[in-house]
């Protein structure tokens, strides 16, 4: 018999969760009381990028990534989804020699990674700056414009959608804000940096980021263009951080990133740091301060200890499963998140399931240490 | 970039901004007033000089006299951030390159902008907004001869029609989708508000113009450009024209408020007695607050402009003054609200957003501004929602949420401060 799941979250890691549950045969309610992909799905680059930060991250990403390139030809035209490449820039003697080893993860795991010389490098970008020493194409990586993404996996999937906000959560039952109380089997959580209202004790701190868009008519630019200091960004410290990262859209027009700060609540954008952002990119593409900016906002990425999502059972609270915690990968990793917690609900088994993305993996890991 | 310091700011330097600042500056305080505008008098005083007569005229030699007041023209607010010392620091766009002026307080008086309903047709070169085209004939658009056919809500429509007039336009007709009942209402209420002479002298300019009330325009129509206005409700025809001045009614203008956090009701700038919005140190005045015309704007502006510089003993009889003329802004809304039926008249295919180039149909499916915005890009172009915004608030009852820094597109050298 089909069993009831709740999917709390119509982001695009809670749509394409629904969307595999249903895929089952399964009863899905998604839960969402904001727009379907408002949150950091809406906030987010929506960049598509196989990431090599641990084993897990890497076989979470690039399995993410053929199954977005299994998608596509179903995805309406408005999800603008290419593959555009990554392309990472090395801007020093220490950054070039991690390409190597960086290009042979990317191997391992089945994507395409081709090293470019300086001069290869400023001929298939000739907006980036001069001197620099080389880079990393990753042709397979790509961009999708996620809320559309989310909103088609929603429509897609035959899950009903309640428009409501979840006050509490019980075994096997939520209770909304507008006086009903849903039954089911299993309550997936897929709240992004609003799931620690609910699940208080989650290992989750949001870390704001800033992103801008500008007017058409700024540099061109083919590829996702990323330093590749932008690990230590991502995970050097707790210090407010920024690293380059640019995305051109289907329009001409240009995504520019990225910041990354914890403990920040206010919507309004920390403008020293974003003019640090923005000295950072335009000390890569200089052209960049030609470009008007059209629109800059701030948005919030839930993000655990390892950078790791948390996807699984809850441990503690039966019926309770997790899917979240993506911090930047969000989008990339929607659709192996969903393929992991379909595997721990009856659906058929996964590569990733050989990876550990449990919640206990924070006691052992504290234990360990 | 060098900063100018000052202890009031004042954004918009029409009525209420000129009241605003002629009313702190007698205090002392150092004023700057900024207006996008190329000179003081807003929309509806624009190109005013201080040898004007009437209260134009009146209110800008006392603004002239004050030493303490400078003006910034020709400046569009891009963005703005905690100052240094708790103050704010606004960084305005010029002719002249980026200006950073840090305020202790701030007054908005950033006025109201018009509403303009979709329907079919209404992207052909031809048709305009009803201000907009008063704005482009006192740029120097020669529109003598041409045949302009007037359309939409509101007394705008008559002064508009006036001006088209004046400029040797044929006027072909003004078509007022009000009821000839509410009209008649307005009248009363314009007669105890003392605003008779206005309209008489607005009505013999326009003498011999057909006006239409309970009408309004269902189609414009052309090849590639306006030829032709089909009207439809009370009066139905179709009418041959070269211009088709439409505008449905002002709203407030809060996107400037939304920039800098305040909060907003029944899509006006909320404020208290003493016009203080939401956010500590920050005065709203005049249309933002709510559309009433230029009394309500200027006395608001005066009690903002004293109670941001502490005159409180200059107040006098200013909060009973205000409420009368509140109570005209309340008439004044009741007469010239819309009909319903105008929501119906977009087809599937007419643009709302036409900056991305978003139809109706696209947007009938979504629930909310910001779903609309995230799902069909609307309101996210070069405009920013500045058309469809109040466009879609009276189609599908929306609230227009979501302002983003900047308010216009700002170079990104400036915004680096290079």
């Amino acid at each position: 018999m089909a069993e009831h799941a709740v999917v709390i979250g119509a982001g695009i890691v809670g749509a394409a969760c629904a969307a595999s549950l249903a895929r089952l045969g399964h009863r899905v309610t998604v839960i969402e009381a904001g727009p379907v992909g408002g949150g950091a799905t809406a906030a987010g680059m929506g960049h598509l990028v196989v990431m090599d930060d641990s084993p897990a991250q890497l076989a979470l990403t690039s399995r993410s990534l053929e199954l977005w390139a299994e998608l596509a030809p179903r995805l309406p035209v408005a999800a603008d989804y290419r593959t555009c490449g990554t392309l990472w820039v090395a801007s020093d003697a220490e950054e070039l020699a991690g390409i190597l080893p960086k290009q042979a993860a990317y191997r391992t795991a089945g994507r395409a990674a081709g090293v470019l010389d300086a001069a290869e490098l400023a001929r298939i970008e000739p907006e980036l700056r001069g001197g620099l020493c080389g880079g990393l194409r990753v042709p397979g990586d790509g961009v999708v414009y996620a809320p559309v993404a989310a909103r088609f996996l929603l429509e897609h999937s035959g899950a009903a959608l309640v428009r409501a906000r979840v006050v509490n959560l019980a075994e096997r039952k939520v209770r909304l804000d507008n006086g009903q109380t849903l039954a089911a089997e299993w309550v997936v959580v897929a709240g992004g940096a609003g799931a620690s209202e609910l699940l208080p004790d989650l290992p989750l701190r949001s870390r704001q980021g800033h992103l801008l868009i500008t007017e058409r008519g700024g540099p061109q630019v083919r590829h996702q263009l990323i330093e590749l200091g932008y690990l230590k960004s991502a995970h050097a410290s707790d210090a407010d951080s920024v690293a380059f990262n640019v995305q051109p859209r289907p329009s001409g027009q240009l995504l520019i990133g990225s910041s990354r700060q914890f403990g920040r609540v206010s919507k309004e954008p920390d403008w020293p740091l974003l003019r640090r952002m923005l000295a950072r990119a335009a000390d890569y593409l200089p052209g960049l301060r030609r470009a008007s900016a059209l629109r800059i906002w701030t948005g919030q990425r839930s993000a655990t200890p390892d950078h790791l999502p948390i996807i699984g059972p809850h441990p503690d609270r039966p019926g309770i499963y997790l899917a979240l915690g993506h911090e930047g990968l969000g989008i990339t990793a929607a659709l192996g998140t969903a393929e992991v917690l379909a595997a721990d609900l009856g659906g058929p088994a996964s590569p990733l399931s050989a990876h550990d993305f449990g919640l206990r993996r924070f006691e052992r890991q504290a234990v360990h240490a | 970039m060098t900063a100018l310091e000052t202890d009031l700011l004042i954004i918009g330097a029409g009525p209420a901004g000129l009241s605003a600042a002629l009313s702190a500056a007698q205090g002392g305080a150092a004023v700057l007033l900024a207006d996008l505008g190329p000179g003081p008098g807003g929309q509806i005083w624009r190109g005013a000089k201080a040898s004007d007569g009437g209260e134009s005229g009146t209110l800008l030699r006392g603004v002239q006299r004050q030493p303490n007041i400078t003006a910034l023209y020709g400046a569009q607010v891009a963005l703005s951030e905690r100052g240094p010392q708790g103050g704010h620091a606004v960084q305005f766009s010029t002719p002249q390159g980026p200006r950073r002026v840090l305020a202790q307080k701030i007054i908005l008086a950033s006025g109201a902008t018009e509403r303009f309903l979709p329907f079919p047709g209404w992207t052909l070169p031809g048709v305009v907004g009803a201000g907009g085209l008063q704005a482009m004939v006192k740029s120097g658009l020669d529109v003598r001869g041409a045949r302009v056919l007037v359309a939409g809500s509101g007394p705008l429509l008559l002064a508009v029609a006036a001006g088209m007039r004046a400029a040797g336009a044929e006027v072909v007709g003004v078509a007022e989708q009000a009821s000839p009942t509410r009209l008649l209402g307005f009248g009363l209420a314009a007669q105890r508000g003392g605003k008779v002479g206005e309209a008489a002298k607005l009505l013999w300019a326009l003498r011999g113009v057909p006006y239409w009330p309970a009408t309004y325009p269902v189609e414009a129509s052309g090849g590639e450009r306006l030829t032709q206005v089909e009207l439809g409700g009370l009066t139905r025809r179709t009418l041959e024209c070269d211009w088709l001045a439409a505008g449905f009614g002002l709203v407030p203008d809060t996107r400037l408020a939304a920039l800098f956090g305040c909060a907003l009701e029944g899509g006006a700038v909320k404020v208290g007695a003493w016009q203080q919005t939401s956010q500590p140190g920050i005065y709203a005045a005049g249309e933002l607050t709510g559309i009433g015309g230029v009394d309500k704007a200027r006395l608001e502006g005066s009690m903002a402009g004293y109670t941001a510089t502490g005159q409180v003993e200059r107040l006098r009889d200013l909060p009973t003054q205000l409420e009368q003329a509140r109570h005209f802004q309340a008439s004044l809304s009741r007469s010239f609200a819309l009909r319903p039926s105008l929501r119906t008249l977009p087809a599937a295919g007419t643009l709302i957003c036409r900056c991305e180039d978003v139809p109706h149909a696209a947007l009938q499916a979504c629930p909310s501004w910001t779903e609309a915005k995230l799902q069909t890009r609307c309101g996210m172009g070069t405009c920013q929602g500045r058309v469809c915004g109040p466009a879609a608030e009276t189609l599908y009852g929306w609230t227009f949420t979501g302002v983003r820094p900047p308010l216009l597109p700002l170079p990104l050298a400036d915004l680096l401060g290079e």
